[in-house]
């Protein structure tokens, strides 16, 4: 008997936990109905898309319109919050940002999105620059889910400081004359090691490089046009793999992981002198470096010319009760006066040939970044950006199969031989 | 024992004239379902948040189900798959090693805790209360600081390491020392909380039984051994039937060492099976082959805690 109860008990309490396993928090707010005749439109955005006096200004020119701001801090705790409103159907923004390896996963199953050329999206072609207008879309003459909000034009960051004490030029015209292309990079970088400066290494690890490299090809990645996964016959893939390869065998890493802890102190220790920074990279260096090391950091150019690296979209859910008043927000955000507005409040680069060719734009610059010409720099790669096609996991395929593995070879737990066999095995589950 | 007495008289008044009285009726009703009108909030409750959820979850994992898209029957498809991942066993090492790894040091230190907060010391209240301090730390708090105390470049503990002269350890790159910095984050939480209950149980013990022992010469060890240990068997094992269930679904640690990443390091060394459940359901947005996973792991939750009560059953004996 007492046997039996104790089995029951056991149950019991597994039947719980399970119970708590299973379940998942489903939030039922959302758009909010007229109360006092005005509607609400809740836009959901993470890390910081500069809307404050965007949405400020909206809501004096339309006063039928009350926005709502909701942020969320980290892209890894947005996507999935997202995807569970997606599935509860409710719960989303009546706009969504969504970021360009999400856009493409939710791109798989448009029917979660409204398709913005029934609201006469068409005429907002010329806003944006021919890709990035052309990636919202789910194919060539498929729907529009997205409205591009930013691009990431690449750059490098580096310090000053250290570039000195390893007797290097820091004048960011000539540190850009160092690296014309990655061998560049990887001998300067021998010469940083071998002065001994006390940091781990001199770029922070290859994994943001190797994305750097990918996002270059101006082609094709991990998928060629048909979303066939070509990541172990694709020349660009291999290359990038190869350098990367490359600088960990010439000691250049200092072996960091991008996000780890040692990485954020290591801004402030000084533990590398240089990180690849799509502009979106600014205000997370400024804020992992801290006031103290103002004026330490500057921008210069990326090895191999310019790439493109990260970039949102603004999309609306079909659950949304008010997709069209949606649309016009959604097109007043994207707009090229929006974009500038948002670079000024927070920094998105702009996808705006319009914006881009602002004088006021150009002109910008950062002072925390030893006042570096950000808006030019930015500004010039922006425009020559190729495309690139990136298939429907290209983000999980990068950072969940090829990362590890340059990783794993960083801690020196994989042979470059084994590392690449397991890439390309995660790659194919990652792609399934 | 009152019901009886309530009972009777109705009874009787059906022998008198043949049938029942509304009012008895109404007592009897009263009798009857009156308890289960009390556990009901439990029950209900348990109905909504543990058991529809538990179904639900079986019916999804028979299925081939997109998150946000299609979903197609496709019987024990995705169970099949399951004992034939690599990554699933993987997963599932891991979690039964970090497991074993946090749970017998703790159920150990708790023991030997308790006993020592059972004698006559001074604050004793003070030291009760203070062992549950960590038990309230926000996890995540847990888990941040831990994740800084074991970084490679900038970690305390590299840092001692290295000042006794030996190597620096990078503690997410292998599979032990990831496990041992997870197993300590798990222990500093939880040895807290399981020595209150020990400590509970302690002191229901009867002080005579330690009066006798000590007049026929028993010296403390084997008191504790021989009286306090015995005694303690049926809090030991509710101590590891909950410490199974809360260690086979080890998450949030091993999460936030891993930088909130759920691969668990770059060959997988400590991702743990919510862990992957939660990479299949929410990142690859295989919902099905999730839930299939929360099956599993509740069918292992199960025969874990049945192992661990009669191995503590018998050990105890």
């Amino acid at each position: 008997m007492s046997q039996t109860k104790r089995f029951l008990a056991v149950t019991v309490a597994a039947v719980t936990a399970l119970g708590m396993v299973g379940a998942c928090s489903k939030n039922t707010e959302g758009t909010t109905p007229a109360a006092d005749g005005k509607i609400t439109l809740v836009v959901d955005t993470f890390g910081d898309f500069g809307y404050k006096a965007l949405a400020a200004q909206y809501q004096t020119e339309h006063p039928n319109v009350k926005v709502e701001l909701r942020n969320v801090q980290k892209l890894d705790d947005y996507k999935p919050k997202l995807v569970q409103y997606l599935a509860a159907g409710s719960g989303a923004g009546d706009i969504v940002a969504l970021e360009e390896g999400v856009l493409n996963e939710f791109k798989t199953q448009p029917q979660n999105f409204v398709n913005l050329l029934d609201h006469g999206a068409a005429e907002l072609q010329p806003n944006f620059l021919p890709w990035k207008w052309d990636l919202g879309r789910v194919s060539a003459d498929g729907p529009l889910i997205g409205l591009g909000t930013d691009v990431g034009g690449l750059a490098v960051c580096y310090r000053k400081d250290l570039f000195a004490k390893a007797k290097l030029p820091t004048d960011r015209d000539a540190v850009s004359k160092l690296w014309p292309d990655w061998n560049g990079f990887i001998s300067t970088g021998k010469k940083f090691t071998a002065a001994n400066t006390g940091a781990k290494g001199f770029v922070d690890s290859v994994t943001t490089s190797f994305s750097a490299m990918l996002s270059q090809a101006g082609d094709t990645n991990f998928y060629d046009r048909d979303n066939k996964l070509i990541a172990d016959s694709n020349p660009v893939v291999k290359d990038s793999w190869n350098t990367s390869m490359k600088m960990i065998s010439e000691g250049v890493s200092a072996k960091i992981p991008t996000w780890s802890k040692d990485w954020e102190a290591g801004f402030k220790n000084g533990s590398f002198a240089v990180t690849m920074c799509p502009s979106w990279m600014l205000g997370i260096i400024k804020g992992n470096s801290g006031e103290a090391n103002a004026g330490k950091w500057d921008v210069a150019a990326v090895p191999g010319g310019g790439g493109n690296w990260g970039g949102s979209w603004l999309a609306v859910p079909t659950q949304s009760k008010h997709p069209k008043e949606a649309y016009e927000l959604a097109k007043f955000l994207t707009s090229p006066t929006g974009q500038v507005a948002a670079f000024k409040e927070a920094g998105p680069l702009p996808t705006a040939p319009k914006a881009l060719d602002d004088p006021a734009f150009l002109a910008l610059t950062n002072d925390y970044f030893s006042n570096a010409p950000v808006g030019k720099i930015f500004g010039d790669g922006a425009k020559t950006l190729k495309p690139l096609v990136l298939g429907p996991k290209h983000q999980a395929v990068k950072e969940r199969a090829f990362e590890p593995a340059l990783q794993a070879v960083e801690q020196g737990k994989l042979t470059p031989d084994k590392a690449w066999e397991q890439a390309l095995s995660s790659a194919v589950k990652e792609a399934k | 024992m009152t019901s009886s007495s309530v009972v009777r008289p109705s009874a009787a008044a059906v022998a008198a004239d043949g049938r029942v009285p509304w009012r008895s009726r109404l007592t009897r009703a009263d009798v009857k379902l009156a308890p289960y009108f009390f556990i009901a909030p439990f029950f209900v409750l348990f109905a909504i948040f543990g058991a529809f959820p538990l179904v639900y979850t079986g019916w999804v994992s028979l299925h081939d189900w997109h998150l946000i898209g299609e979903h197609t029957f496709v019987g024990f498809g995705n169970y099949t798959a399951l004992f034939a991942d690599p990554d699933f066993w993987n997963a599932l090492r891991n979690t039964v090693g970090i497991f074993i790894l946090a749970t017998v040091p703790q159920l150990l230190m708790a023991l030997a805790i308790a006993n020592l907060l059972n004698r006559k010391i001074r604050a004793r209240t003070f030291f009760r209360m203070g062992v549950l301090i960590p038990n309230v730390t926000s996890v995540a708090a847990v888990g941040i600081v831990f994740g800084q105390l074991f970084a490679r470049d900038v970690g305390l503990v590299n840092y001692v390491i290295t000042r006794l002269g030996l190597d620096a350890v990078d503690w997410q790159a292998n599979t032990w020392s990831s496990w041992i910095a997870i197993a300590v984050m798990v222990d500093w939480r939880w040895t807290g909380y399981n020595t209150l209950i020990l400590l509970g149980a302690m002191q229901a013990i009867p002080k005579d039984l330690f009066e006798s022992a000590s007049l026929d010469g028993a010296k403390p060890w084997q008191q504790f051994w021989r009286i306090t240990v015995p005694l303690l068997r049926p809090t030991l094992v509710f101590t590891v039937v909950i410490s199974t269930i809360g260690g086979l679904q080890l998450f949030t640690e091993p999460v936030i060492f891993g930088n909130g990443r759920m691969l668990g390091g770059t060959l997988g060394q400590f991702q743990t099976v919510t862990m992957y459940m939660y990479e299949n359901a929410f990142q690859r947005f295989q919902y099905g082959y999730g839930a299939a996973i929360a099956w599993a792991l509740f069918g292992l939750i199960v025969i874990f805690s049945l192992i661990n009560l009669l191995l503590v059953r018998r050990a105890a004996r």
